[in-house]
């Protein structure tokens, strides 16, 4: 798999019915395909539900993965994103004893804010693409992080 | 019609117009076994272990062009069965699998044999399905067999708590099926069959691929056909046997590991390779990067996951092979068949430098000659099925194959122990038919218990145990590429395969010669019982040509030639 191995993001829409997820997952298992990051919510006012997969591989791997996704017998279209915004969330909590401002003013930077401020801690979000989180995460560093939590991406075809 | 949930398997069963179910009963199937009792719709045979009853019903489906149907119940009988899922997975036999299930009320408890059926059937399986409430069961019924039967044929298992199955709701089967996620194409892109034709013209060295997909679309005849009037020259995998006869002067053999010098040299100097109902599999392959290397590739196949999988088709044609042949011939006047005459004359020249063939011996029958003994006594009006190992290479290297679902073998699973229930399930299906069983005496030890099904319900198949003495297709190996270290493959120690078969109220036959074998066939087919014949063969005879493992499909080891007879 390590050929030109490429990162590559997929959508899936299936039907929201018991274990497809595990319908999913098992195909990636079974088949060796690797998974960044996966995301699953149901579609608002439908019987759907989307996955975002990141995953990676060879141009023919890629191919393969969205042709066995599509001959899963509840999946309804799988799309092999070219063109698209993508995006991740990322929730970090630091000490309260950090500097406010300074990490209020990096999360603005990166589409996010200071969601929580406690006695303790204080919880940041961001949303952004995923290589800009990243970035962040590594920024924020030096600021101590006691926890960080990402949400895995999605993504839509522009 | 309000009825339980288990009328509701029977009566979606006769709906379909199934008239035998393979099975085995026990706790959490007992409704709808207690449904069974009551009817005569439909026959049941007990076979006696449920893997059995898949491979039986596996067996069936492939003669019959039907769905197969096995019944069994929850925990060690499911779990008895998952081989034969497995096994209709890999060779894509369409099956409805009906398991018993502990009631709902207690999955997840670890209840008396509850185990997690879908989750293990799951990779095995086209599709399958936990059902949670009688009111869904007809239209999962409906969807399993349609599931099963149509795009690329498959088993589908549905698992069913017993408390369904007396669930009473309201039946009616006269749904119409909403699969929106399942659309199977079936007709060729024009565009790309056109393009395939112009490239079948001005090829110089095409060449027929042809596999199993051929017989699951029932597209054989067609592909005669389409054989006939373009001159091209055929290879056909294990799974295709029978899709040319035997005799048709455009079939080279059978390629792959064991295929014929001529198949693979064919396949190794073709410019273009017309791939239908085919996947490429690895034992066909050989090393993928010499894989037919200076062709182009038309590949046509129901199945859009199987096309470039594995060797990149310059034509991908996604639909099912009976309707883009006969698309294809209705362009056949592009093609000039001879402009093909050179290229067959050369293939035949690969044939005569090394034919398919082997050395009989003065001391031991050779395993070869059994099978082709049985071809040229019984031919046409048997259907073979095998086991797995040497025996089941030589029953598709030399038995005289004429017509498509003449050969049932286990191919992609290679799973020993399938041949003897398949031939049961062949010879329900085709009972005009011999039902004969190729098998090894490691392999029909692994079913055996099917003496007591095949005696029971008057099913008689004649199993030809090839008695080697070895798990000889291991052996072989082993003595090829293990310096002769035979570790644990020697079966010297053996049951009378004689008694055995009389034990179970069948007849045995022990031959040593030529006129013994013929005398014990001939009274086989005569008495119409269920049979054993174990043939004494060679114990160190090889299944040449042989492509080693991984290896480029034109480095075959050949036969030795020898000067005596
Ligand atoms: C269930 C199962 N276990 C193990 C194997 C590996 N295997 C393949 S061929 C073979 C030997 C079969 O021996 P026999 O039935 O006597 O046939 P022969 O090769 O001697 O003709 C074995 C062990 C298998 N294919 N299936
Ligand atoms: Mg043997």
């Amino acid at each position: 798999m390590s050929e030109n191995s490429e990162r590559r993001v997929v959508s899936v829409i299936v039907i929201n019915e018991a274990s497809v997820l595990s319908r999913i997952t098992d195909l990636f298992s079974g088949r060796g395909y690797n998974i960044t990051s996966l995301t699953v919510a149901p579609i608002p006012e439908s019987k759907y539900s989307r996955l975002t997969i990141v995953t990676s591989g060879s141009v023919r791997v890629i191919e393969q993965i969205t042709k066995q996704l599509h001959k899963l017998i509840p999946v309804l279209r799988v799309y092999e994103h070219a063109d698209m915004v993508e995006k991740e969330m990322a929730m970090i909590k630091f000490p309260a004893s950090e500097n406010l401002s300074d990490i209020q003013a990096l999360c603005e930077a990166y589409n996010g804010k200071i969601v929580n401020a406690g006695e303790n801690t204080i919880i940041a979000m961001v949303a952004d693409e995923p290589k800009r989180i990243n970035n962040f995460l590594k920024a924020i560093k030096r600021y101590n992080p006691k926890e960080i939590v990402k949400s895995g991406a999605v993504a839509l075809e522009r | 019609m309000q009825i339980s949930g288990a009328q509701m398997v029977i009566e979606a069963f006769i709906a379909e117009g199934v008239d035998t179910v393979f099975g085995y009963p026990g706790g959490a199937i007992m409704n709808v076994y207690d449904e069974i009792y009551k009817q005569d719709k439909f026959q049941h045979i007990l076979n006696r272990h449920e893997q059995a009853s898949v491979h039986a019903a596996e067996g069936y489906a492939k003669a019959s062009g039907k769905v197969g149907v096995a019944m069994i119940t929850s925990g060690p009988g499911f779990t008895n069965a998952v081989t034969g899922l497995a096994d209709a997975y890999m060779d894509s036999i369409p099956l409805v699998v009906v398991s018993g299930q502990v009631p709902m009320s207690l999955i997840g408890t670890d209840a008396f044999q509850e185990i997690d059926a879908v989750g293990i059937s799951r990779s095995c399986t086209k599709h399958n399905y936990l059902v949670t409430d009688a009111k869904d069961l007809p239209r999962i019924l409906k969807e399993a067999f349609y599931i099963a039967r149509t795009g690329r044929p498959g088993p589908v298992h549905v698992d069913i708590p017993k408390d369904v199955t007396a669930q009473i709701e309201e039946f009616d089967y006269d749904i119409e099926l909403d699969l929106e996620t399942y659309k199977p194409h079936t007709k060729g892109n024009p565009r790309q069959i056109k393009k395939a034709m112009e490239a079948i013209a001005n090829a110089k060295r095409p060449l027929f691929y042809l596999g199993g997909g051929i017989i699951n679309a029932n597209a054989a005849y067609e592909v005669r056909e389409f054989v006939q009037k373009t001159g091209i020259p055929a290879v056909e995998t294990f799974m295709a046997r029978g899709v040319l006869s035997h005799d048709d002067e455009l079939l080279i053999g059978m390629l792959g590991m064991h295929g014929s010098y001529a198949s693979n040299m064919a396949m190794s100097e073709t410019d273009l390779v017309i791939g239908l109902g085919v996947r490429f599999d690895d034992r066909v392959t050989g090393k993928l990067s010499e894989f037919a290397k200076n062709a182009e590739v038309i590949h046509v196949d129901i199945d859009p996951a199987s096309i470039s999988k594995l060797v990149n088709a310059n034509y991908p044609i996604v639909g099912d092979v009976k309707n883009v042949v006969i698309d294809m011939l209705a362009q056949i006047e592009k093609i000039d068949s001879d402009n093909y005459e050179s290229w067959r004359e050369t293939i035949n020249n690969f044939d005569e430098l090394h034919p398919l063939t082997f050395y009989e011996d003065s001391e031991r029958l050779k395993p070869q000659w059994v099978i082709k003994r049985v071809g040229e006594l019984l031919g046409d009006d048997a259907n073979i099925s095998t086991d797995v190992g040497q025996h089941q290479m030589w029953a598709g290297q030399f038995y005289p194959f004429t017509r498509p679902r003449q050969f049932v073998s286990s191919s992609g699973l290679g799973t020993m122990g399938f041949g003897f229930p398949a031939a049961i399930g062949v010879k329900v299906a085709t009972p005009e038919k011999t039902s004969i069983n190729f098998t090894g005496d490691g392999s029909i030890l692994m079913n055996v218990q099917e003496l007591m099904t095949a005696v029971e319900k008057k099913i008689p198949v004649i199993n030809i145990i090839l008695n080697n003495n070895f798990l000889g297709m291991v052996r072989q190996w082993q003595t090829l590429f293990y310096d002769k270290r035979h570790s644990e493959t020697d079966l010297s120690v053996q049951p009378d395969f004689v008694k055995l078969s009389e034990a179970f109220g069948g007849i045995g036959y022990r031959v040593h010669t030529k006129e013994e074998f013929d005398a014990a066939l001939k009274d086989a087919v005569e008495k119409n019982v269920v049979a054993f014949i174990e043939v004494i063969v060679h114990r160190m005879e090889n299944v040449m040509p042989m492509v080693p493992s991984g290896g480029s499909l034109f480095n075959m080891m050949l036969l030795e030639k020898k000067e005596s007879k």
